[in-house]
């Protein structure tokens, strides 16, 4: 028996999972037209490689991440790309982002695949490369890009991966029905994830109230260093932090990640899509969504394509609208709102509840905190949510950062449990939303004191320079007059002897010939400098301008990848240019002088 | 189709403020019932008047304070502050000796700092020390000595006595409390000759020991119903009795642990009093700093101090200790080495 460890607090919330797993995994279907989001997931957008009119297949590449942490988008099915829109996408905030909107022809073609008959033939890196070419990024929540995932930092050897079957949150039962009925292609994909990782101890858990997964996991693992653990049922025990503490007594350090401990999670559902991809060479351009809640006859997973638009996939579980007071993508727990039915499933989409207003009514309003305390009990993180939510709303941030407020997980127990009905959750967001505004603007604020700081030194530099030069032109103005009057003087002693006459004769006579002489050699001398150096001269600019093109393209990628070296690729381009110009300015006054030498 | 747009998360499981209020309220009864059995009508006339006043200063200030009157009564705080001051006063305190605790408690305590969750001080102990403190022959003069109901005075005579101003009518019927008589009467007399006095009866303290035992057994109740946790009340008994231990061995000294725990208001504080949220400290390891100091107080000012009782003085003065303890207590969240004592910026 595997030894379990407890996390702190935790709730008990009404699970409301069985309506949805009475019937098999069906199949969505093909909407009218598939909207697929260009950015499904942390990191960088993808970018179109199709366009408007183009005929695709099904599971075609239709949009790449080129610079920056991403995965690509496929397409769901074969058809016809008929824009590339700003349309509504899965979003707290309900904002519209860039979609290649697809009409399907029906034909559901796919495009050639290549299934991969033995992966352990490859390098690692190839596979791990193919996981990316699939498209494939974290299902369960964040969707963080799993070929990247898959790859810790070097110095980081993952000695336990985690398969992520608790899903804990009430209601959704994606995870629950693919482990029931594909529990083989999740194993697969376990496999191969162990394959690349080497872990010590490969650990499949799943909370108790799922005892049909269980057993379908188990007889998919059997003989293998899999194992499967049964978690006690208690939210949020899927949470990665949570459920890391709860099978290793381990606790990820705050601001690390579980690779610093030798851990790594993956949920279930990344495994399955991971097994198709090199098994199958299918990308991800489906999964299991749980469609739920009492504003739907039939309730339900189904397996949707990517960027099926929730209407579609609520009509398959007998929509009735007029019942539906919220519309929630995600759990009850920490899923938000949608504002209408058009925004479509994404890779991250695991469950759509259409809830009536009995089933999740309105909070009563608001009341004071009587710090009763029952927050801090049920906390899995060990915060004082009371403190925070004080802190907060004050705007004392420094006070709420001090308390760990960036740990928070926001699983929204806290928020559960109050009995004043404080929406504690959404003062915790806005916070760290201030906060962060507040630390970009000082970030912004700290590089302008910088520019400015650069480009005040730099100011005096030159003054500096220019009153150097002046100051050698002086001495070397000075030294040329002493020398004449030491000539002169010379002369004047040496005339001395003979008739001053004569003597001022010859004085005159060196002169002219001095003069004569001068412009000759100045010719000479000059012409055998300045020919190498207007070469010279070109040489650099050449290479200042290649510099400049250079740092120019390093710049529009780093802007598409919205990196945060934008600021200081911008400074060096800014500099290239100052350098390239500069260089210009001296090549053409080193060309002006040579002409009026050769004009001479 | 019109959808509601809400921060997560959408499912709810509290009990509503006010219900735990009233749940506090209910597990005060085996209490009260006791008082009246042991000690009279006095303790539920009381309860009855302070709990009207309690609503109707709170109605009249939330009102003055442009407030929602209906919104916040229901909450039942004031309520349960009415409750306790009734529960806690002398059962045959004049009735403007009651008047004066309440309306300080909720007018001055509660609603002068700001309402519900703003107020630092525990408001029943305000209106308590308040009253202690002004009128100390109306709060020691009119303790009910423990006779069984059947032959206490009357309910209309009780009555007669709170609000009529009767109080040589009663005389017969009143008693030092267990704690004044072994305090003052120990300095002079043996412990043996001590409790030969009826108040002490044949048990403990003749009556009080039920009364206690009632509060323990709602106190209890609280905690099994996860109203309050373990901690205020453990550290607060844990400590008193070692103090007890310690200090007060030699009865002929000091009074001794069974009277400490059983007599005076030390299961009524205990439980109901020092676990008042508002005014308590937070974290785990807070309140069992500030439970302990409680009790630690208690037997301080009961033995050494001039109040045989020192529920609510001890209580207020850890209140004031609050945000210290608090600044120095937060729990170690996961993922961190060690807790983040102190305030950011400073040493700690």
């Amino acid at each position: 028996m595997t030894q379990l460890w407890n996390f702190p607090g935790g709730i008990h919330p009404p699970e409301n999972k069985h309506q949805s797993t009475a019937r098999p995994i069906r199949k969505a279907g093909i909407p009218e037209r598939l909207i697929l989001p260009l950015q499904q997931h942390i990191g960088a957008p993808a970018e179109p490689l199709v366009q408007p009119g183009d005929k695709v297949l099904k599971g075609q590449k239709l949009a790449d991440v080129t610079s920056g942490m991403g995965v690509p988008v496929h397409a769901s099915t074969s058809g016809t790309i008929v824009g590339i829109e700003l349309l509504p996408v899965p979003h707290p905030s309900g904002m519209s982002d860039w979609c290649i909107v697809l009409e399907p022809d029906g034909d559901d073609a796919w495009c050639e695949l290549s299934p991969i008959a033995d992966y352990r033939k490859l390098h690692r890196d190839d596979v791990l490369n193919l996981i990316r070419e699939a498209g494939i990024s974290g299902m369960g929540g964040a969707g963080f890009p799993t070929n990247i995932k898959l790859r810790p930092p070097s110095d980081r050897k993952v000695s336990t991966l985690i398969i992520n079957g608790a899903e804990c949150e009430p209601y959704i039962t994606a995870d629950d029905m693919a482990m029931r009925e594909r529990a083989d292609q999740i194993h697969g994909g376990i496999k191969i994830m162990s394959w690349i990782l080497r872990p010590e101890r490969c650990v499949i858990a799943i909370e108790d109230n799922k005892p049909e997964a269980v057993e379908a996991m188990r007889k998919a693992s059997e003989g293998t260093q899999a194992e499967v653990v049964v978690v006690p049922t208690k939210y949020p025990s899927g949470g990665e932090k949570q459920l890391i503490q709860i099978l290793t007594g381990m606790e990820v350090p705050s601001g690390g990640i579980p690779a610093d401990i030798g851990v790594m999670c993956q949920n279930v559902g990344t495994a399955m899509a991971v097994y198709r991809a090199i098994n199958r060479g299918e990308p991800l351009i489906s999964r299991i969504t749980t469609v739920t809640g009492a504003g739907v006859d039939d309730p339900g997973n189904f397996e949707a394509l990517i960027g099926t638009p929730t209407r579609h996939l609520l009509d398959q579980a007998g929509f009735h609208p007029e019942r539906v007071n919220r519309l929630i993508l995600g759990g009850p727990m920490m899923g938000y709102t949608l504002e209408d039915t058009s925004v479509p499933v994404i890779k991250t989409t695991n469950c759509l509840i259409a809830a009536t207003e009995n089933e999740l009514p309105m909070p009563p309003p608001e009341q004071p905190c009587i710090r009763c305390g029952m927050c801090a009990e049920v906390c899995p993180m060990e915060l004082l949510p009371q403190q925070l939510f004080w802190h907060a709303r004050a705007q004392d941030f420094d006070r709420a950062e001090h308390l760990n407020l960036f740990d928070c997980i926001e699983c929204g127990a806290c928020s559960f449990v109050c009995p004043s009905s404080i929406p504690l959750v959404q003062y915790y967001r806005y916070a760290k939303g201030e906060i962060r505004t507040q630390r970009a603007e000082q970030i912004k604020a700290d590089r302008a004191r910088e520019r400015f700081e650069a480009r005040q030194a730099r100011l005096e530099r030159e003054q500096e320079e220019k009153e150097r030069r002046r100051e050698e032109r002086a001495r070397a103005a000075a030294e040329a007059q002493k020398k004449k009057e030491a000539e002169a003087e010379k002369a004047v002693a040496e005339g001395e002897a003979t008739d001053e006459r004569s003597a001022r004769a010859a004085m005159v006579q060196q002169a002219l010939e001095r003069k004569k002489a001068r412009p000759a050699a100045a010719a000479t001398s000059e012409a055998s400098t300045e020919k190498p150096d207007i070469e010279s001269l070109e040489k650099q600019l050449n290479q200042a301008k290649g510099k400049l093109e250079t740092m120019e393209s390093m710049l529009d990628d780093a802007r598409a990848a919205q990196a945060d070296n934008v600021e200081k690729l911008e400074r060096a381009v800014a500099k290239n240019l100052d350098r390239v110009k500069r260089a210009e300015d001296a090549l053409t006054e080193a060309r002006k002088q040579l002409e009026t030498e050769d004009g001479q | 189709m019109s959808l509601v747009q809400q921060s997560s998360p959408h499912a709810h499981g509290a009990r509503p403020t006010s219900r735990v209020m009233l749940v506090v309220i209910l597990t005060t009864l085996p209490g009260l019932v006791a008082q009246t059995w042991f000690f009279g009508w006095g303790n539920l006339i009381n309860v009855v008047w302070c709990v009207l006043l309690a609503l109707g200063a709170e109605a009249a200030m939330l009102k003055l304070r442009h407030k929602p009157v209906a919104f916040f009564l229901r909450d039942n705080t004031a309520a349960v502050t009415g409750l306790l001051l009734g529960l806690s006063l002398p059962q045959f305190a004049p009735w403007w000796v009651s008047a004066v605790a309440v309306i300080s408690a909720i007018v001055l305590a509660k609603q002068l700092y700001g309402g519900l969750g703003a107020n630092p001080f525990n408001p029943a102990m305000v209106g308590y020390a308040l009253v202690l403190v002004s009128f100390p022959v109306a709060m020691t003069t009119n303790w009910a000595g423990a006779v069984t109901l059947p032959d206490a005075p009357g309910f209309g005579e009780t009555l007669n006595t709170i609000f009529g101003g009767q109080q040589a009518a009663i005389d017969a019927w009143t008693m030092a409390t267990p704690l004044d008589e072994y305090k003052h009467k120990i300095a002079s007399h043996t412990a043996t000759e001590v409790l030969q006095h009826p108040t002490f009866g044949t048990g403990v303290a003749q009556g009080w020991e039920w009364v206690n035992g009632a509060f323990l057994l709602g106190g209890l109740a609280l905690v099994a119903l996860r109203i309050i946790t373990w901690h205020i009340p453990v550290s607060l008994l844990a400590s008193l009795g070692l103090m007890s231990l310690a200090f007060g061995s030699n009865a002929d000294q000091y009074a001794p642990l069974s009277l400490h725990l059983l007599a005076g208001g030390t299961m009524l504080g205990a439980f109901f009093i020092a676990t008042d949220p508002v005014s308590a400290a937070t974290s785990h390891q807070g309140k069992l700093i500030y439970g302990a100091c409680i009790g630690v107080l208690i037997y301080t000012i009961r033995s050494w101090g001039n109040y045989p009782d020192a529920v609510a003085f001890s209580v207020l003065l850890m209140n004031f200790a609050v945000p210290f303890i608090d600044h120095y207590t937060p729990p170690r969240t996961y993922g961190h080495h060690k807790p983040r004592r102190g305030i950011p910026g400073k040493a700690g």
